[in-house]
């Protein structure tokens, strides 16, 4: 047995596992426990208790209402990553799922789990920061709203209190006839990525873009949204010149260096990426543009 | 609370233990139930070998703790092997060279049976993009690849006939 010794807790309710994590100490949530479960066993992580949240009903299902795509915590990658909901309201989501890790982690690993983890090269936060993503917190103080930006912290690090879960996951639907994209660079597939690109466009008459966001993942501590790009993007009639001047303004964001690439070489992956992303996203709003890079 | 019952239907037997929390589902099979079959190479998650399904969902047996598995249906290489022979599958490895020290083999059995399972199919490319989770020291992925699409070719001869 590899991890230090833990008391183990599986709640039925929500309202359950709110109170365990108000009155535990020590106690972490475990949701997919495909990250969790690595860092307890080197025993980076050491564990009083153990909250599963796998048996919480209310942690589950997708639904459609006003315009939003609410999605449970503990829906599985791969559920979501199959779901035709998923396919149809917020496809850039199911094409970022297919760069999460392999098949088997995805099988197990949550949505909820991901954006709490909070890994600086995980893809769904980055999908997250692009839709502008709706949080909701659980905790024994009830249920409350955290806007993606103000959920992501920094590295590694989120607006969860230690006695707080996320319960759900608001994506706002985008026009049907939007295009998106999602291009990532990995060592080989299901590795963390370098650095990847999520992209979505909204394009009215004329090609004139309506509506456009560009996030980045791996780059900085923290996914980033390049406002910069939508900026040059919103208003303009879309083609790869354009494409070109919005993917160029991801120089503006300062990249992490370590040992897997430096801050140079993410910086020049960004640029590609997002030229690329824009590319998918632009075709699949039917514009057709040429690849640029 | 370090210790709990759980009740597991592995290969259509049902087990009912009372195990420590920390019992992972890879060391469960191993030792509380004596299916070997099931190897352990990393322990982190990385590998692949441990792979087992989850109700019916290819699973890493080491990153998932046997409390969790209460409830669960649990099918190993052991279950994935007829009486007295070889499966399809197994059968295509033994024919393409698909193992050699045959540590990585019940991983990449039971990835692709999930695999199969779901696309009878599959191309080339998905079959490696299948397996990615599943690391090999020695054969190398050539022959595991070909066993993979020469055992789809032979499932569906025969479905087909």
């Amino acid at each position: 047995m590899k991890p230090a010794p833990f008391d183990y807790h599986a709640p039925r309710q929500l309202k359950e596992a709110a109170e365990l994590l108000a009155t535990l100490p020590n106690a972490k949530i475990l949701a997919g426990g495909q990250s969790l479960v690595p860092m307890m066993n080197f025993r980076y992580v050491v564990a009083d208790h153990l909250v599963d949240l796998g048996g919480i009903a209310d942690l589950r299902g997708i639904t459609v209402v006003d315009g939003w795509l609410r999605i449970g915590a503990m829906m599985r990658q791969r559920e979501l990553e199959t779901a035709a909901e998923i396919a149809q309201y917020c496809p850039l989501l199911a094409e970022a799922l297919r760069h999460v890790g392999h098949r088997q982690t995805r099988n197990r690993g949550t949505i909820g789990g991901s954006l709490a983890h909070a890994d600086p090269a995980a893809e769904l936060p980055a999908v997250c920061a692009a839709y502008d993503a709706v949080i909701h917190v659980a905790s024994i103080r009830g249920i409350r709203q955290v806007p993606f930006k103000d959920f992501s912290t920094g590295f590694m690090a989120t607006a969860l209190a230690p006695d707080e879960m996320i319960a759900a996951i608001d994506l706002p639907v985008w026009r049907q006839g939007h295009g998106h994209g999602f291009h990532e660079f990995a060592r080989r597939h299901g590795d963390f990525a370098l650095a990847g690109a999520a992209a979505l466009l909204d394009i009215g008459a004329s090609n004139v873009v309506r509506r456009a966001a560009l996030s980045l993942c791996g780059v900085a501590a923290a996914p980033v949204r390049v406002e910069a790009a939508e900026a040059r993007l919103v208003g303009q009639p879309l083609d790869s010149s354009l494409i070109r001047s919005a993917a160029a303004a991801t120089w503006l964001v300062e990249p992490i260096s370590d040992i897997h690439a430096g801050a140079e070489y993410r910086r020049h992956l960004a640029q590609v990426l997002s030229a690329r992303a824009l590319t998918n996203a632009a075709r699949r709003a039917g514009v057709d543009v040429p690849r640029v890079i | 609370m370090s210790k709990q019952p759980t009740r597991v239907t592995v290969n259509g037997k049902a087990h009912a233990r009372i195990v420590e929390s920390r019992l992972t589902l890879a060391d469960f099979l191993r030792h509380e139930l004596g299916l070997t079959g099931t190897h352990l190479g990393c322990e982190h998650g990385v590998c692949g070998a441990c792979t087992v399904l989850v109700d019916g969902h290819s699973t890493r047996a080491c990153l998932m703790f046997a409390v969790q598995a209460n409830g669960c249906e649990v099918t190993t290489v052991e279950g994935l092997t007829p009486d007295g022979g070889l499966s399809v599958l197994q059968q295509a490895f033994v024919d393409n060279h698909g193992l050699q020290c045959g540590f990585c083999t019940p991983g990449m059995l039971v990835t692709l049976t999930e695999l199969l399972r779901e696309n009878p199919s599959p191309s080339e490319d998905e079959v490696r993009e299948a397996l990615t989770g599943n690391l090999c020291r020695c054969t190398g992925y050539a022959g595991i690849v070909k066993a993979a699409l020469d055992a789809a070719q032979r499932l569906r001869d025969r479905q087909g006939s």
